[in-house]
């Protein structure tokens, strides 16, 4: 009888269930042979620069807006008032606009960013998925001032012409929807917002969605559940936390745009709860008047509000990195 | 590559001196044993991922109430097997089978067929443990009721008892509101059973459910296997020879994608027929 010697198999591949998902995330294993610490040390000088440029930005910013910071102390981010001519400065104008304006950009983009994530990840086919996820990728690859232009000549005519008509015959009753219509204004500026956090979004979602183990889906699958009913039960809620954090890096992008919103808002510095009304963001505030900023204490003033953006962007970077880094870090199931 | 095929087939040869050559295996472990009846019967069943074949038209009938082994060299095919009879092979991306699987006569991949159905009768077990970490033990439990919109209002009742049968209710009965994640490997295993075991099914398919676990653990495992054999048709993977001998009534022996070998497990273990079958229990391979 034959004996044909036979092979020792390779270990397969696990199913799809387990296999790794390569992603930025969790991909900082960095290796260990000897050649690799020069790289290492060079890496790391390199990084703490960008960590020493962050705080030199920061410490020239509390600098230049030390005269505004004297001067007005806290009354700088409740007061309505500001009249350059009469050297009063009050930001809150400019913080309630970038504020509704990226509430704006994120009632509008969360939905349709996960959404996409969602479909991208766990529901299209793979010919569809590849070319679509390029195409939002692509959205982030349009020059801002791109946006800008658009805006002005397509966004806020058709805002003028049908969106806030529309809008105010159905939901007038609300006082966002109310007041002249005038194409320019915080709605123009959200849904601006919108369209340019949507691939920051859809992304990192996508990301997080692909880092959840695929164990529990089968899981799911496995005890009966539709595909959707598996999504819903075993994926989304273990990517929760993921989620979370690509909003936010979505809002922190949406908080510091300032090309394309500075041509759409109206910027006027007036507080209006009508989303139809001109408003002003800080970037936006930051970008028009600095170069025409007569005056120390004017110049300051403008330097406090770019200590605000900041500290508020940076601050909810670091939350949001922390919580999509957290999602493939969660419990995996084994622990023998 | 085709000289092993034709190898198989000269094995094949040799281990039909059993009347119908072109179902020598089952008619082998048939003979043996007229009492049990077929829960499931696999017809000519081709599985792919994309171009490749890795199930080459297997044939094997799996008997009502026993323990059915699946034995084999690692990426022979066994965790494509099982998936196939839950009709969970085909989740994954391009992967798709080709034959007929009979579960009590009916073809699961017939045309009116719900995979959700088939998989709720049909339950599974997984090498790695996968209590849904966001839900608490109760909710593990009782996950699979609410996902097929059954009812849940005697859920506590449920839950006592799913958990009983998999040994695991004295042990977190006063914690059944912790993650399902904070349980020990063994644990989180025996949950799983219970989860799957609180949908009744017909038909439970573990895939090296053990593989991730200690001996003990292990061997709780293989306890409660013994227990559920009584209303339960199991087919169980393993790449433990010792474990297909202690509870399995029946071993199917794959190779390559092909089945080699099916026979009462004492017989496979004893007198195999086959000289591959034999070198790869005896450990000279795989
Ligand atoms: N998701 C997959 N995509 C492509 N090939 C796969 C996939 N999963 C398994 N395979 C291949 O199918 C064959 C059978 O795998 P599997 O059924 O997992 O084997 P076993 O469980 O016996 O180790 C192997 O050759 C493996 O490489
Ligand atoms: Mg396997």
């Amino acid at each position: 009888m034959a004996q044909a010697s036979l092979p020792i198999e390779p270990e397969p591949r696990p199913g799809s269930s387990a296999r790794a998902r390569p992603g930025w995330l969790g991909r900082l294993g960095v290796g260990t042979s000897v050649g690799d610490g020069a790289f290492r040390v060079t890496t790391a000088l390199v990084a703490a620069t960008v960590v020493l440029a962050l705080i030199a930005i920061f410490a020239e910013l509390a600098r230049a807006s030390s005269l505004s910071l004297e001067a007005f102390g806290l009354d700088f981010i409740t007061s309505q008032n500001w009249d350059p001519v009469r050297d009063e400065f009050g930001a809150l104008p400019f913080i309630y606009g970038t504020l509704v304006s990226s509430l704006i950009a994120l009632l509008l983009a969360v939905p349709v960013g996960i959404g996409t994530a969602i479909f991208l990840s766990e529901l299209a086919p793979e010919w569809i998925a590849k070319p679509l996820g390029f195409l939002v990728e692509l959205l982030a690859a349009v020059p801002s001032v791109v946006y800008g232009l658009w805006g002005i000549f397509f966004l806020a005519p058709v805002l003028r012409e049908h969106v806030q008509p529309f809008l105010a015959s159905t939901l007038g009753i609300l006082p966002i929807f109310q007041g002249p219509h005038l194409g320019f204004g915080m709605l123009a500026g959200g849904i601006i917002l919108a369209i340019m956090i949507l691939p920051t979004i859809s992304s990192v979602s996508r990301e997080v969605l692909r880092a959840v183990p695929g164990i529990y889906r089968e899981g799911a699958l496995a005890l009966g559940a539709t595909h959707w009913e598996a999504i819903r039960t075993a994926v989304l809620p273990h990517a929760r936390s993921g989620l979370v954090g690509g909003v936010i890096l979505g809002l922190g992008r949406a908080l510091g745009e300032t090309m394309a919103i500075t041509m759409v808002i109206g910027n006027r510095p007036e507080i209006d709860l009508s989303w139809f009304a001109p408003s002003y963001t800080m970037a936006s505030v930051i970008a028009n008047e600095f170069t025409e900023a007569t005056g120390d204490l004017y110049l300051a003033a403008l330097a406090e509000i770019g200590l605000l953006l900041l500290v508020v962007s940076v601050a909810l970077n670091v939350v949001a990195r922390l919580l999509v880094w957290r999602v493939g870090r969660l419990p995996s199931g084994a622990r023998v | 590559m085709t000289a092993i095929a034709s190898s198989i087939n000269a094995f094949r040869g040799v281990a039909s001196s059993v009347p119908d050559a072109t179902r020598p295996v089952e008619t082998a472990a048939q003979s043996r044993l007229e009492v049990a009846s077929k829960k499931i019967e696999v017809e000519k069943l081709h599985a792919f991922f994309g171009t490749a074949e890795v199930l080459k038209g297997i044939d094997l009938p799996i008997y009502s109430t026993k323990v059915t082994a699946i034995i084999g060299p690692s990426g022979c095919g066994k965790s494509t097997f099982v998936r196939c009879i839950n009709r969970m092979h085909e989740v994954t991306r391009n992967a798709r089978t080709t034959g007929r699987v009979l579960l009590d006569g009916r073809d699961i991949y017939a045309r009116n067929v719900d995979a959700v159905t088939v998989r709720r009768r049909v339950g599974m077990v997984f090498q790695k443990p996968n209590p849904f970490p966001t839900m608490n033990i109760r909710d593990n439990v009782l996950a699979g009721l609410r996902l097929n919109g059954l009812s849940t209002r005697d859920g506590e009742t449920i839950v006592e008892q799913s958990l009983s049968r998999v040994a695991l209710w004295d042990e977190v009965k006063d914690n059944l509101g912790r993650s399902g994640a904070s349980l020990s490997g063994g644990q989180q295993q025996r949950l799983c059973i219970a989860r799957c075991l609180a949908l009744e099914p017909e038909v439970i398919l573990m895939d090296e459910p053990c593989s991730a676990l200690d001996p003990i653990a292990t061997a709780r495992v293989e306890a409660l296997i013994n227990e559920l054999r009584e209303r339960y048709t199991i087919v169980i993977v393993t790449h433990n020879m010792q474990q297909a001998a202690r509870v399995a009534d029946f071993t199917a022996f794959f190779y390559m994608g092909e089945l080699v070998e099916h026979d009462q497990t004492k017989v496979i273990f004893t007198r195999p027929g086959n000289q591959r079958t034999e070198d790869y229990i005896t450990g000279r391979f795989g």
